[in-house]
């Protein structure tokens, strides 16, 4: 009896060394202390244009960390694919605000250990324990990169130039309108009837009860008429606007950018109403099964200069501020033009991107979870 | 027997069970906010289909263009199988087998790709159009798209079992029926359209299936409002919200549909052409 005791202490043991992360010795609070040596392999779920050979090739040349990218088209999509395959399919995510919570509350992700990071203390404050990443003083991530969605316009054919996200809710561009085909696109209208219905007194885009979402959902079946294509990837709509499908819609700014170097004559612009955004974070897989690899990708992907290449690539904004005066060095007025290194108001002023929940964090719990606003959104597309 | 048995095992236990293991889930529930899957048996997913216009509707296009594919497949069809089967030498029959089964030979997405190049605005389609002096026509990404572009895809698994159902018609009963006075239109109908109708039905079988359980098709060639598929909502249900039971009890209707087709098709003796 007690020899078998003993082996299944044994047994017990050899698991528990078995589950400590291979990066290296545990802390206390069961985080790494080192990065070890590469594991030759990183899986990533990543937004399109967020692995490129730019500074892909570099880092694998670096470390011996060979990347394989997996470009997902939504935030919904990225929560499943992190979950797909018992969820070590994949390392690591490049999550928005409105996957991140979600993730870290289904325990798809593990907690990191920022010290690791050096360019993490260079971060805007903003960023650097922001309340979509960090619980409790945990950080489950590395903030990364953030912007604004932007109305992007043909401007041979849009005239006079927009100024309100009402273009893309008018009946003038019937037909030619393109708008993303995600759920979260209902906080758009709701940002919009923020500012033109003041009565219905929508706070946060994000926290709607059903009167406000009814309005919301209604907005949205009035401009269902004047849609040429939802968009489902970033690919898509550069199709729409290239061929002369759409000439007005919403967009990340990565597509205006790729229009603009195919020589389409595109702009884009944030509206008088301000606009939606988001502010992405790599998260580590809580089974990933190559966490050195994926430690060395986060201190990589923070440093000024690969901030900087992303930045201009994608058209967003570094979360690192020393990423500016390089970014200015590859693309003079680039670093203005993204609002590198931004104040706190403008920031603040982007409505990001987060998971509706019940609780709206007024003490009620009459707000409009996320499997609605899912539901809401297919029974709309019809 | 040994042969036979690893695929049907194969069929057994990956093909059947993985039907239960579908249908059982139907009748679970997700977390609404880590969309982690609940086993709480209830119905709320079938209520959810039944009383939501939506989808009722989606799930009625589906199966209406579907039905529609499969119709034009088959009066495309018909003509060039009678034509491969009776009336075309050894040469021309190799060369017009060939030119059916090429398009299969390239991958089905881009065949998809190529026709949003044909179908949209500044595309070849509106490009010929103007040429000839007609006013544009607004079909990208719409219903009548996603219509043309199956229609296409499909065609050669039609073509095929027509061709071998006119090819298997005696001609020792044609010209019995010439022999007893019939012209050329009654024999067709009278004797050739019935023995090839096993065919058509076979053909339209490959066709009407792979239809209705298209996704790629409709989010390409499709994407304005109200072009969604039974297979568009599974792959949103499961793809985007991780909402697999919903999936599941969604997925069971194109499994009903073909389950009663495929009995109606029996009775038609289509299995007997294939």
């Amino acid at each position: 009896m007690i020899r078998i005791k003993r082996a299944h202490v044994l047994l017990a043991a050899l698991a528990a060394a078995l589950c400590v992360p291979a990066a290296g010795i545990s802390a206390g609070n069961g985080l790494p202390t080192t990065i070890g040596k590469g594991e030759g392999q990183l899986n990533l779920v990543a937004w399109e244009g967020y692995t490129q050979p730019q500074w892909v090739k570099p880092f694998t040349k670096a470390t011996g960390c060979k990347v394989n990218a997996k470009y997902a088209g939504s935030s919904d999509e990225m929560v499943t694919l992190m979950r797909s395959g018992g969820g070590s399919q994949y390392d690591m995510v490049s999550a928005s605000g409105d996957a991140s919570l979600r993730l870290i509350y289904g325990k798809d992700v593990q907690p990191v250990n920022v010290n690791l990071i050096p360019d993490w203390k260079n971060f805007i404050p903003a960023l650097k324990s922001p309340p979509h990443n960090t619980i409790g003083g945990q950080h489950y991530g590395v903030s990364l990169q953030w912007g604004p969605n932007t109305l992007l316009y043909n401007t041979t054919k849009v005239k006079p130039a927009p100024a309100s996200w009402g273009a893309i809710y008018s009946a003038k561009y019937k037909g030619k309108i393109t708008v993303p085909d995600n759920p979260i696109q209902i906080a758009d209208a709701a940002l919009y009837l923020s500012k033109h219905s003041p009565s219905l007194g929508i706070k946060d885009p994000y926290e709607l009860n059903q009167k406000q979402f009814d309005a919301a959902v209604n907005l949205l079946k009035k401009q269902k008429p004047l849609i040429k294509k939802y968009w489902a990837l970033a690919s898509d709509e550069i199709d729409l606007f290239k061929n002369g499908d759409a000439v007005i819609g919403a967009t990340w700014p990565y597509q205006t950018n790729t229009l603009i170097a195919d020589k389409v004559p595109v702009k884009d612009l944030i509206p008088s109403e301000g606009a939606t955004g988001w502010a992405d974070t790599w998260m580590l897989s809580a089974k990933a099964k190559h966490p050195n690899c994926s430690y060395m990708w986060l201190k990589w992907i923070s440093t000024p200069k690969v901030q900087a290449q992303q930045a201009i690539y994608f058209g967003e904004t570094p979360a690192n501020p020393k990423a500016c005066p390089i970014m200015n060095k590859l693309s003079p007025g680039s670093a203005a033009q993204y609002h590198c290194g931004a104040s706190a108001a403008y920031f603040r002023s982007i409505k990001f991107w987060k998971t509706p929940v019940a609780d709206c964090g007024n003490g009620q719990k009459n707000c409009m979870d996320y499997t609605q606003w899912q539901q809401a959104w297919t029974q709309l597309k019809g | 027997m040994l042969l036979l048995a690893p695929p049907l095992l194969a069929f057994g236990f990956v093909y059947l069970a993985s039907l239960v293991a579908l249908f059982i889930s139907s009748f679970w529930t997700v977390n609404p906010f880590t969309t982690e899957i609940e086993r709480i048996w209830n119905i709320d997913n079938y209520r959810t289909i039944w009383e939501s216009g939506a989808y009722r509707s989606i799930a009625l296009r589906t199966i209406g263009i579907a039905a529609a594919v499969t119709l034009t497949d088959a009066v495309l069809a018909f003509p060039l199988g009678y034509f491969m089967a009776r009336i075309a030498s050894g040469r021309s029959r190799t060369f017009l087998f060939v030119a059916v089964l090429l398009p299969l030979w390239s991958s089905y997405l881009i065949r998809v790709y190529i026709w949003r190049l044909i179908l949209n605005e500044d595309g070849v389609l509106n490009w010929t159009l103007g040429k000839v002096g007609l006013p544009h026509i607004h079909i990208a990404y719409t219903n009548w798209a996603v219509w043309i572009v199956f229609s296409y895809v499909w065609l050669p698994f039609m073509i095929l079992p027509v061709f071998g159902a006119l090819e298997r018609v005696p001609h020792s009963l044609i010209e019995a029926s010439r022999d007893l006075g019939a012209g050329g239109f009654q024999t067709f109908r009278r004797v050739v359209l019935p023995l090839a109708l096993p065919g058509v039905i076979a053909g339209s079988i490959f066709t009407f299936s792979l239809t209705l359980g298209d996704y790629v098709t409709p989010l390409l060639a499709g994407g304005h409002p109200g072009t969604q598929f039974i297979g568009n909502v599974v792959y949103s249900s499961v793809g985007i919200s991780n909402n697999v039971p919903f999936a599941a009890a969604f997925a069971s209707i194109p499994l009903v549909v073909m389950a009663v087709y495929l009995l109606i098709a029996r009775r038609l003796g289509a299995f007997e052409a294939m």
